[in-house]
């Protein structure tokens, strides 16, 4: 899958992973928050790709589709700290006008996330 | 168009200065975006963001990614805080929900206004909406905490 343009800002890589694609987002100036720290708004970004990610991987395995953003709720658990942070979507349901995708990002463990996120998506099929 | 900027100057003197945290301090992501500001009050602050074709989310359509504009939400809703407390403090964002009205026109300025609806002593309680010309037309709707770190809940 192609990133959008403003993976390009956020600095976003696609890992190669054996389940759902995970995306790197390096610790650079442009994601800076208050100093030392990432930007809620770039892990938001990060969470949002990492779902878009995982919603066209499942999408993929049907006939496809197109999908509008209904609404996101990001929880900041952690601050983000100067190291790379990885985030991963998973598909919690996937109907035929609805998906609902969780998304979470972290830095040392996949345990001890720094933020995490539910997604609903529209679907229009055909 | 924006609307004309009102010149803070002509605002009564506040314990936080806007207008100066505001040119001074929107470095990293909100300065790569090219985030500024446009208004304020005692409660609410606007922020604008440029439309930018590295900021698609949506190729197809043109259409900003949510990204954009949660950062853009996310710092007027900061500093409709500092304005209502009168005062920078550190804070921590807890949650962030964003509801998408519409896509965003291509081409347009959005505005993200932020008000701070509730204090307390550890928590501030906001909401906003952002628009890309017509603030009766919203693209997107915002509700959300900040936790004052330099206190003990």
């Amino acid at each position: 899958m192609k990133l959008p343009p403003y993976a390009e800002v956020l600095g976003l890589e696609i890992e190669p992973s054996d389940g759902a694609p995970v995306l790197v987002m390096p610790f650079a100036d442009d994601v800076v928050g208050r100093p030392g720290f990432l930007h809620g708004g770039a892990i938001s970004g990060l969470l949002e790709m990492a779902a878009i990610v995982a919603l066209d991987h499942a999408l993929a395995g049907e006939s496809g589709g197109r999908i509008k953003p209904v609404g996101v709720t990001v929880d900041f658990m952690r601050g983000g700290r100067d190291k790379p942070t990885r985030a991963a979507g998973r598909v919690t349901r996937l109907g035929t006008r609805v998906a609902n995708v969780e998304a979470t990002a972290w830095q040392d463990e996949p345990d001890r996330p720094i933020a995490a996120a539910r997604m609903n998506y529209l679907i229009v099929r055909g | 168009m924006l609307p004309a900027v009102p010149d803070p100057l002509q605002r009564p003197p506040m314990g936080f200065d806007i207008r100066a945290f505001a040119t001074h301090r929107f470095g990293g992501h909100g300065g790569r975006l090219g985030i500024t500001y446009h208004d304020h009050g005692e409660d609410w602050a606007e922020l604008a963001l440029p439309y930018a074709p590295d900021l698609v989310g949506d190729p197809e359509r043109g259409v900003l990614a949510s990204g954009p504009i949660i950062t853009l939400m996310d710092m007027a809703t900061s500093l409709a805080v500092w304005s209502k407390r009168d005062r920078w403090v550190p804070h921590a964002t807890l949650d962030l929900r964003i509801d998408y009205l519409r896509p965003a026109t291509p081409g347009r300025t959005v505005i993200g206004r932020g008000e701070c609806y509730r204090l307390t002593r550890a928590i501030s309680f906001v909401r906003g909406q952002a628009h890309d010309g017509d603030p009766e037309d919203p693209i997107a709707h915002v509700a959300g905490t900040y936790m004052n770190t330099e206190v003990q809940p």
